[in-house]
């Protein structure tokens, strides 16, 4: 069975790649629908959605046009969950790596500084990250790679200390090939499959994480994301309830659709372990 | 200024006929308000926050407080004469005052508050009084200030929260700031003050002595400290709270509360402070060093849109550097007024590169992080490439004391008087790092210099006004700072408290003439 074919048996999955496919050709179409600058004043402030053509979303407490917001927040979420998964991959996974295949008193080492970022509760260290390092695009993705690294480390690092003692990795050693050859060519390949589906999921995360932050101020205040338009709607909740919950929607469906992928991935790379459905 | 919403209590000055037309006063009642951010302290001279004026300007005076017309009226002065020359001032005390502990209060008190405690306490006090050569009293009731040269708004300078009457019995020789009597401020005002419990509630009591026949008539006051801004809009709309002082909920909450029955809003109590928006614009480098820039920037903003979407159309947009307030405004101006067109040939004819420049919004709430967005938008469609840096009231302060940023908002309090309130932002000895209030855009000008100074102590003031207006002109070309708007401080408060706004400090004394109507 071809690997789409076993994704898509999970019907759930399906329909979340569905919705993510929507949410990034939303990101893609923005400048081409909504070429204007988001944070240009156009209407009338308060505008309720369809009460006027063009701003089918409504305008926001300036009189933003929502639709255009959410459009252009798509492209800012999506783009700080994916940079940001993959520096904090980047941190995580040679961590891991070199802790779960040499063990011993490196492992120790490195474990208990993955400790030291484990302890701290991570949208607290998020918080103090951003406001040290001043809001912006950069500091808000390299505070949440910092808080979302260590389960990867500690993933792989799991992986590594089953793997690292099978029969092709002994016979790698036999032949004479260097560890870090090892570790590139004949483990890591071979944890693709959980860091991927773990991946997905901390897109979700990062999504979420950034919102929250953008909600309580922290946003880069020259971007319109999503948690920004919740944030800046909150003050106003009881007159305009158009301009928190359509942002609010939009964070929902693609965390929901990043965790159903996440799922379906796993299912499609793991066919031995997937539940009969 | 007057909305037809304050015409209730729009009679100001004669606190006494306004009352008498509406019904007779009733006695009794206490009022609950809010205090935000909880003050300091509480002793006025000591301690200049704004939360602190609010809550002591009911148990301290000063000699004279001032209509919404910002004319003088009597407090703990009966009269008072000025010499022609404009060099002596006589003022006559009122008999019969008490301080809160019994001890009389005498001119005596008023010379040790005057020129021994403010002297050493209270740095807009010493401004002032830098202009004084001494100060006398000459019997128990009167009391004479001799100034080295006229200075023109010395009457205005009288305000209890500038120069607080402190008792001399209680601090003469002690060290101020230590004194027991600080936890337990005694004054000469309506109110006494009672009791404090940290983080929850500052209560004031009836001064059953008041020198004033009648007065107060409520039997107290008690301000809560709510510090989320939420709660204290829904503490006002369960009726917990019959008074909501000026920026105690967000401006967007402010139109749904306005609406609510028997609630009233006032736009009245502020005159003597103005607060004053302003874009501070970093004169010594980069593209706000040329006028030119600076103009543009006039020119893009839409002040109009900013007033009416965020401050709910209430304020007023400025002229130039005198706000409509401010004595000696000179309106033959040409206004700037929203012309994208016009800044963008400004910025042609100067050439502008499209370096990039910063704007830090003012750390102070929904309303100012929205106008920084609203101005920075203003500003990219004309072609001026401006970002926006975040930062907390801390890194405000600093940014601006060391004169770290290109555009920054900020607002400021015109206190009745352009040599009190104005030319301190743009007199070129103002000029000092480490503080985000004087000079900080670093304009230098010696004619402007020149002018203001000599306008302080010219003398009358048709020879102020002839050089007020020349300095105008010269600052409306050069837009030393970019002039926003004159914020607009609403009061909201149930319609049944009568009599609430009597002055140009508004709610900071209003208490004395307050009653309820229930």
């Amino acid at each position: 069975m071809s690997f789409f074919a076993r994704f898509a048996q999970n019907r759930g999955a399906l329909v979340g790649l569905i919705i993510l496919l929507l949410i990034i050709a939303m990101a893609i179409l923005a400048p081409l629908l909504f070429p204007e600058s988001p944070w240009r004043m156009v209407q009338r402030p308060f505008l309720p959605p369809l009460s006027q053509d063009g701003f089918p979303l409504g305008t926001d407490t300036m009189g933003r046009n929502v639709a255009s917001g959410l459009m252009h927040g798509a492209w800012v979420s999506l783009l700080i969950g994916l940079v940001s998964t993959s520096v904090a991959l980047l941190i995580g996974v040679p961590l891991g790596a070199i802790a779960g295949y040499y063990g011993g008193i490196i492992d120790d080492v490195l474990m208990r500084f993955t400790e030291f970022f484990q302890t701290i509760p991570n949208f607290a260290l998020a918080i103090v990250l951003v406001a040290i390092m001043q809001p912006s695009i950069t500091s808000i993705v390299l505070a949440i790679a910092i808080v979302s690294w260590p389960p990867v480390a500690r993933l792989v690092r799991a992986e590594f200390m089953s793997l690292r003692n099978r029969e092709y990795v002994e016979a790698a050693r036999l032949v004479g090939q260097s560890n870090t050859t090892i570790i590139l060519r004949q483990i890591l390949p071979n944890t693709l499959s959980p860091i991927i589906v773990l991946a997905s999921l901390m897109v979700a995360t990062a999504i979420l994480l950034e919102s929250a932050l953008s909600f309580l101020g922290l946003g880069d205040p020259n971007v319109m994301s999503w948690g920004y338009m919740i944030g800046a709607a909150r003050t106003v909740i009881r007159q305009a309830w158009w301009l928190s919950f359509f942002p609010g929607v939009a964070i929902l469906l693609t965390v929901l659709a990043l965790n159903l992928v996440g799922e379906g991935l796993d299912d499609a790379l793991n066919p031995k372990l997937s539940r009969e459905r | 200024m007057k909305k037809p919403l304050a015409l209730a209590i729009s009679a100001a000055a004669l606190a006494f006929t306004s009352a008498a037309l509406a019904d007779d006063p009733k006695e009794g009642g206490v009022v609950n308000t809010i205090i935000q951010p909880e003050p300091p302290g509480l002793v006025l001279g000591m301690v200049q926050n704004a939360p602190t004026r609010t809550v002591s300007g009911n148990i301290y005076e000063g000699l004279l407080r001032y209509s919404t017309d910002l004319e003088p009226m009597p407090q703990l002065a009966e009269s008072w004469e000025v010499s022609d020359d404009g060099r002596t001032y006589t003022f006559h005390l009122r008999e019969g005052v008490t301080w809160h502990d019994g001890e009389d209060f005498t001119a005596d008190d008023v010379v040790f508050s005057a020129d021994v405690f403010h002297r050493e306490l209270n740095p807009s006090a010493r401004a002032v009084l830098q202009h004084v050569e001494s100060i006398e009293a000459t019997d128990d009731h009167t009391v004479v200030f001799t100034l080295k040269q006229p200075f023109g708004p010395f009457l205005l300078s009288f305000e209890a929260g500038t120069f607080t009457m402190v008792p001399e019995h209680l601090y003469a020789g002690t060290d101020f700031r230590d004194n027991e009597h600080n936890d337990h401020p005694i004054g000469t005002g309506p109110f006494k003050f009672s009791n404090w419990e940290r983080g929850t509630v500052i209560e004031l009591v009836k001064n059953d002595d008041y020198y004033e026949e009648g007065l107060p008539y409520l039997d107290g006051v008690n301000w809560h400290i709510i510090p989320d801004g939420a709660s204290r809009a829904v503490a006002f709309e369960n009726e917990t709270i019959d008074v909501l002082p000026s920026g105690t909920v967000e401006n967007f909450d402010i139109p749904r509360l306005a609406e609510m029955d028997n609630v009233c809003m006032t736009e009245e109590g502020h005159e003597y402070f103005s607060p004053f928006a302003m874009l501070w614009m970093n004169n010594r480098e980069g593209p706000t060093a040329d006028k030119r820039f600076r103009q543009a920037v006039m020119y893009a903003m839409d002040r109009e849109f900013a007033k009416d979407v965020l401050w709910n159309g209430l304020g007023n947009v400025p002229l130039s550097a005198f706000g409509s307030n401010a004595r000696f405004q000179n309106d033959d101006l040409e206004p700037y007024d929203h012309n994208p067109e016009r800044a963008r040939e400004l910025l042609d004819e100067m050439g502008y590169d499209g370096e990039e420049i910063t704007i830090l919004p003012l750390p102070y709430g929904e309303t100012w992080t929205r106008w920084a967005e609203a101005v920075q938008q203003n500003l990219r469609e004309v072609g001026i490439n401006v970002e926006t840096q975040a930062t907390d009231v801390g890194g405000w302060n600093q940014r601006l004391g060391d004169w770290d940023y290109d555009l920054a908002f900020t607002y400021l309090y015109q206190y009745g008087d352009p040599a009190l309130g104005i030319s301190r932002t743009y007199l070129s000895d103002n000029i000092a790092k480490g503080s985000p209030w004087n000079n900080v855009e670093g304009y230098e000008n010696e004619r402007v210099d020149e002018l203001f100074n000599e306008a302080a102590t010219a003398f009358p003031d048709e020879e102020r006004e002839k050089l007020y207006r020349e300095v105008q002109e010269i600052l409306h070309e050069d837009v030393p700072v970019g002039w926003l708007m004159e914020l607009g401080f609403p009061t909201l408060y149930r319609c049944d408290v009568q009599n609430l706004v009597t002055s140009g400090v508004g709610v900071n004394d209003g208490f004395k003439d307050a009653w309820l109507d229930r």
